[in-house]
This record gives C-alpha cells, sequence and structure tokens, in this order.
C-alpha cells in the first residue's frame, strides 16, 4: 500500500502555455560583451553601470562553477541564449497601458487586475523587461518606493548605487556573475524609516520566449524601524529546450526592521533556476525567506541571511516538492558576524515520482559572533522507491557561546498512517494528500492565504497519480 | 442478514505464521459483545483483518456486513459502508488538524458535502460528552496526545461517524479508571438499535461500564467458549489459566 509508482503524466502543469508575442528588442545570442553594449545603449545606463557589467561578464567567463554542481557547466546551453528580449517598450503603471496581448497572457496566469486591490503594488515582468509596476497611491505618499529595478537606478541613482551589488558582488558565484553581466527588470523596493507596508508587494515574473535567459535583479532597502513583505510568483512555457532563469536578490534590513520575502516558485520543468539571494541584517533587524520550490527542472537557490548587526535574526522556511524529472536543490544560509544574534532554517522537502530534493545548508558563526542561538530543522518526505532526498548541512562554528541545534528527519507516508486514515472512509489518495499536506502545513501557515492556496493546489497536482 | 455482522471459519496469517484458526462469530445491530482471550490469542489480528489491514492475510473464510461480504473491498470502502474501528494504538498524522480530518471522513462517510453548521455543532456537542476542551480539535491528529486523549479521540471519531458496526480493540488499555468511564460514556451514547458492538479487551474492568450482552473468550485464534456477562466475571476471578487447559482438552467443534 505504500504510495508509488504510477507514471505520471505532465498534464497538469496549466502554466505551460506559450503566447506569439512580437518581440520589439532582442539581443544576439550568447552571453558576449557586444549584448551587454547593446543592453546599456537600449536601457541608457551610466557608464559605471557598463563597466560593471562588463568586468561581471569576464569573471562569468573565467570563474569555476561550485564544486557540487560540475554538471551545469555541460548542460546549459550557454551560447544558444538569448541574453535580452523585450515584447515591451516601456513599463506601464495603468494595467490599461500594458499592451493588450500581453494583458492576455496574464489573465490567463490569472493575474488579473483585481489582484492588486489586495496588494500595495503589483509588478509583472515578461521576459526581460517589466511590462506592468504600480503602487498604492497610500504607500508612496508615504514614501514607499516600488519600481523596476531599472527605474530605480534612473530615479534614485545615490541611494541605487550605495546598495547595488554590495551584499552579491558578481565575484560571490557563477551565476551572480551572469546576473550582474545582464540583469534586467526586477524590482527596486525603498521602505523609508519607521514606515510599515501592511500589504505585500508583489512581483510575477514570466518567462516566454524560447531559449531565453531572465536575469531579473531585486534590490529591496528597509530603513530603520521600517517593515515589508515582497511576494514573488513565476512560470514560464513548456518548450523542447532549456532555458535560465538566474536571479540575484539584494535586501538590506537595517536597524530593527523586518522584511518578509515569499517566493513561490512554479517554473516549467524547461527551465534552469540558478538564483542568489542575500539579506544583509542590521542591528536587531529580522529577515524572513519563505521560499516554496515546486517548479523548474533544476533549482540551484539557498536564501541566506547575514546577521551584521547585534540581536539580528534572520529565518529561513524553505518548501521544496521534486517531481518527475527535477531536482531541487535548496536550503539557506545563515551567517553571524555580531554577538546576540538568533537564526532558524526550517526545511520541508518532498520527493516523488522519481525527483530529487536535497537540502544545502551553512550555518556560520564568526569569531565575533558570540553568544548566537541557531536552530535547523529539515525534515524530507520521500513518496517513492524511486525518489531521492539528501541532506548536505555544513556548521564551521568559530564564536563563543554558540548554541547551534540541528535536527533532521526522512519519512516515508508510511502504511500505518494511510490505513488509519483510509479506515474512517478517506480515499487513498484523498489520505495521501492528506499527509503531504500535513507535513507541509508547518510551512503553507505562514503563508498569505491566497498563497497558502496556490501552494496546495500545486502540491496536489503533483500528488495526482502519485499512488498505485 | 440486513442487520448481522458475521465472521465465517475466518482463517488470517501475518507474515506466513497463521494467527486465526477458524473463528466464528455473528453480531447483530443492538447487540453489544465482549470478545476477550489471553495475550498472544489473536484479538488484535481479529480487528486487524476486519478493517482490512494490508499486512494482515485472510486465506480462507467470510466476513459478511449486512450479508455482503467485505473482505474484498478496500478499508475506506468498509469505513463508508458503515464499518468502524477504534484503533489500540492510533497512529499520529502531523499537520493534519483533528477538525479537518472528522470533517474529511464524515463527508466521505456520508457519501456528499454535509452542513458545516450541522457538523460542527454536533462536533461541539460529542466533544462535550466526551470532556474534550474545543481547542482539541486544532491539534494535529494524534501529535502529542496521551494516552487517555488518543482513545477518547478514537471514541469521537466513532460518534461523529455512527457507525452501523464498531469494533473497539483494547480500547480501556492505559486508561485510568476516569478516563475508562468517560470512553464508556461515549459507547454507552451510541449503544442502540442501530449499532452492533464487538469490545475486544483483555480485562473484565471496561465491561463494569459497557455492560456486554454477550462474552465471547478466545484462545489460539478460535473463540473457545460464549457465554453471557457472567463469564467475563468469571474470567475476572479464575483468570484465562483454566479455560487454556480446557480448550487444549477438548478441541471445540466447528
Amino acid at each position: 500500500m505504500s504510495a508509488t509508482t504510477e507514471p505520471f503524466v505532465h498534464g497538469a502543469y496549466k502554466e505551460g502555455f506559450h503566447d506569439d508575442l512580437k518581440t520589439l528588442r532582442t539581443s544576439r545570442k550568447g552571453a558576449s560583451h557586444e549584448v551587454i553594449d547593446y543592453m546599456c545603449d537600449v536601457k541608457g545606463e551610466p557608464d559605471w553601470m557598463r563597466q560593471f557589467r562588463h568586468r561581471s561578464l569576464d569573471i562569468f567567463l573565467t570563474k569555476e562553477l561550485p564544486p557540487w554542481l560540475p554538471g551545469l557547466r555541460d548542460e546549459i546551453a550557454y551560447d544558444d541564449i538569448t541574453y535580452y528580449a523585450s515584447p515591451v517598450e516601456k513599463s506601464a503603471n495603468r494595467w490599461e497601458d500594458v499592451p493588450e496581448e500581453i494583458r492576455r497572457t496574464y489573465d490567463k496566469l490569472g493575474i488579473a487586475k483585481e489582484e492588486q486591490k489586495m496588494l500595495g503594488g503589483l509588478g509583472a515582468q515578461i521576459d526581460s523587461e517589466m511590462a506592468y509596476h504600480n503602487i498604492q497611491e497610500s504607500l508612496s505618499k508615504k514614501g514607499v518606493v516600488f519600481l523596476s529595478c531599472d527605474e530605480g537606478l534612473k530615479q534614485y541613482p545615490d541611494i541605487f548605487k550605495e546598495h547595488f551589488a554590495k551584499s552579491i558582488p558578481p565575484e560571490d558565484n557563477k551565476f551572480a556573475a551572469l546576473n550582474s553581466a545582464f540583469w534586467s527588470g526586477g524590482s527596486f523596493v525603498y521602505i523609508p524609516k519607521g514606515v510599515k507596508c501592511d500589504v505585500p508587494l508583489s512581483v510575477y515574473f514570466r518567462i516566454n520566449a524560447e531559449q531565453f535567459g531572465q536575469f531579473e535583479r531585486t534590490l529591496i532597502i528597509c530603513e530603520d524601524d521600517s517593515f515589508c513583505h515582497y511576494v514573488e510568483g513565476c512560470s514560464a512555457p513548456i518548450y523542447t529546450t532549456n532555458s535560465l532563469h538566474s536571479a540575484v536578490v539584494e535586501i538590506f534590513v537595517k536597524e530593527r526592521a523586518r522584511c518578509r520575502y515569499t517566493t513561490i516558485q512554479n517554473w516549467s520543468t524547461d527551465v534552469y533556476n540558478l538564483v542568489t539571494k542575500r539579506a544583509f541584517v542590521y542591528k536587531k533587524g529580522v529577515m524572513e525567506w519563505v521560499d516554496g520550490n515546486l517548479g523548474s527542472g533544476r533549482t540551484v537557490k539557498y536564501p541566506s541571511c547575514y546577521m551584521v548587526g547585534e540581536g539580528a535574526h534572520g529565518e529561513i522556511l524553505s518548501l521544496a516538492s521534486a517531481d518527475k524529472n527535477m531536482w531541487q536543490d535548496a536550503g539557506g544560509k545563515l551567517v553571524f558576524y555580531a554577538p546576540n544574534c538568533t537564526g532558524r532554517i526550517n526545511s520541508k522537502s518532498i520527493s516523488g515520482h522519481g525527483g530529487r530534493s536535497s537540502y544545502r545548508g551553512l550555518v556560520q558563526v564568526s569569531p565575533e559572533a558570540t553568544n548566537c542561538r541557531v536552530q535547523v530543522n529539515c525534515d524530507a518526505l520521500i513518496l517513492d522507491e524511486q525518489s531521492r532526498s539528501d541532506t548536505y548541512p555544513v556548521m564551521e562554528i568559530d564564536g563563543d557561546l554558540a548554541t547551534v541545534e540541528h535536527e533532521a528527519s526522512v519519512s516515508n507516508v508510511s502504511d500505518e498512517q494511510l490505513f488509519y486514515l483510509m479506515s474512517r472512509g478517506i480515499r487513498k489518495e484523498d489520505a495521501v494528500s492528506m499527509i503531504v499536506n500535513g507535513f507541509i502545513e508547518p510551512i503553507v501557515k505562514e503563508l498569505p492565504m491566497e498563497f497558502a492556496v496556490e501552494i496546495n493546489r500545486l502540491i496536489n497536482l503533483q500528488m495526482e497519480g502519485s499512488v498505485g | 442478514m440486513a442487520n448481522t455482522f458475521e465472521i465465517v471459519d475466518l482463517h488470517c496469517r501475518i507474515e506466513e505464521r497463521e494467527i486465526l484458526k477458524g473463528l466464528n462469530l455473528v453480531v447483530r445491530k443492538g447487540e453489544v459483545h465482549a470478545l476477550m482471550g489471553p495475550n498472544g490469542s489473536g484479538k488484535s489480528t481479529l480487528a486487524n483483518a476486519i478493517m482490512g489491514h494490508p499486512k494482515y492475510e485472510v486465506t480462507a473464510g467470510q466476513i459478511l456486513m449486512k450479508g455482503e461480504n467485505i473482505l474484498e473491498m478496500d478499508p475506506d470502502e468498509r469505513a463508508r459502508k458503515g464499518l468502524f474501528l477504534a484503533f489500540q494504538y492510533p497512529c499520529e498524522v502531523p499537520g493534519v488538524r483533528v477538525g479537518n480530518f472528522l470533517r474529511l471522513a464524515c463527508t466521505a462517510r456520508a457519501g456528499k458535502e454535509i452542513d458545516m453548521m450541522e457538523f460542527y455543532d454536533k462536533l461541539e456537542l460529542k466533544m462535550k460528552v466526551l470532556d474534550m476542551d474545543e481547542k482539541f480539535r486544532n491539534r494535529y491528529l494524534n501529535e502529542g496526545f496521551s494516552g487517555g486523549e488518543k482513545k477518547r479521540n478514537e471514541i469521537l471519531q466513532m460518534m461523529m461517524l455512527e457507525p452501523e458496526f464498531a469494533v473497539l480493540d483494547e480500547t480501556d488499555s492505559g486508561l485510568d479508571i476516569d478516563a475508562l468511564k468517560v470512553v464508556s460514556r461515549g459507547v454507552n451514547e451510541l449503544r442502540g438499535p442501530d449499532l452492533g458492538v464487538l469490545i475486544i479487551t483483555h480485562y473484565e474492568r471496561i465491561l463494569r461500564y459497557i455492560s456486554p450482552d454477550f462474552v465471547h473468550i478466545m484462545v489460539d485464534g478460535k473463540i473457545v467458549k460464549s457465554g453471557g456477562a457472567d463469564l467475563a466475571a468469571h474470567l475476572e476471578e479464575h483468570g484465562y489459566d483454566w479455560i487454556v487447559k480446557e480448550a487444549e482438552a477438548t478441541p471445540v467443534k466447528s
């Protein structure tokens, strides 16, 4: 009665359609200095950014891959990828001004205009550029800035330059270098001192082009005593070729501020999802990553919190579901540079239909970070014998008086649980779904209602046919 | 036929070892039967075989509920047809709240959407009978429950699902006297012409609170003696030894 083995029919990914959108601008294929100059010209960027991009490309071309990702050298056809393509002239801030054919795409994805009413702001990126970006007037009056990253560079050059690439320099890793060379789109968020942005700012990322690389760049600055919640979702068509999504997200949580960043990643399995996310957390600030990875053939993503001020708190809730043809290599990093800080990683992964999930985590406590407390929990649920789960936790503790707890568990949907639920009249497939949803409940309950519903829907779709 | 639960010459094994060796029993609606026996006689195997646990292999015989052989049915189908098992060791299902679980189970049992107001009113009422705090319904199913809470939760499920035939597998084990009284109160409330009950127990204690119409004694995979409530009292006084010896001396006719 184990929960196994029927072949999974990939008809459930409802976002897998593509639309024939007219591309207004597109670069040549391949990662070249020529493409960078093309992009800088199109965007009208300052010289420092042009130089930064060129330098980043040199780093990308020479930098080694991380030792645990050797396969990504040959798997990805870097030369066949288009690094810049835009179907829109400019970012609209009224929905009516978004080109109709693109509005239709978003309608199909359910990013209907009505959703704005629930949100403080909404952005929508298609391929390389933001088609739409808008913020509630009440928030903009308080000085909250919510723009595409490109507009952020134009309108707030000083704040932008002060923070850009300061937490994730291009030297950080090969894919951060790639993003730094070709970044386009993403969000620029600025929350002034003391401003609490109670309603979420939300962005939806869509890849429509084929063999394409999306490199959005997001910069979030929460000044002292402020709060914001940023949520992102994403999807892509199903092609027979691969695309690349390599984002960089940098967050600065200043003193006593709090930032929560929620991701519902639902790329098609064609997409390689190689993302670097990092937050610097200052004195008594709080950073929370809620990272849901439900799609993409290959995810490599470890959101991180660097506790740089005394008493900072970093929290990472990671949820990964690896279905057929997926490898979710997810987890998180907590790095402590200041005393009396706390951190927690809570990771839950599900593997089914031959999918593979890995938890990869780093806890690093530097000598000056005395009296820090860290808690790491990672639980894996494996649905059948074809699927796999691994745990790679690394701990480097140099600070005195650090308290580090690490707990890990691996479980199956047990025969006893299934029998128990079925003995109450519940059908086997519903029983499996209950057990799986129960397993992720501690993370899902942290999500806004509509996201929790969406996660449960996606997980249940993946469960379909997972019982013999 | 429509009112009987009938076990006919049931043979059952687990991992190649035969545990039930030709068991016969008839429970009619309105009746409460107690099945007693020493450790290892096969009582819990019977409970699991009745509900259809996949590890228990029935090699011969029949179980007829209202005249229909249920052995080919999965556990969920048996339950939807009105069978219930109160588990001796209910398992934990993390992240699944008692209230949600019961709602889904009741919907499955009803075979259609149920009225939420009615459901929650009924739940509140039944929880009161069992002295359960209303916070209980937001807890994760059996996770961190005390022994007494687990057993109460089993009886709560029975009261909500309103089965036609219920098997209580050692519901009394591990209960203190107060919890035993509460659990018995729940069973007695449900007792009536529409329910047949089989109480499986090692001790006579629970039968002081739920008085049985019939008592059966099981030894080595078979029922070796049947009688009225007085049989249980006799057992309490004299233990199982005499009956085991008697069974060994005279094989029971089947």
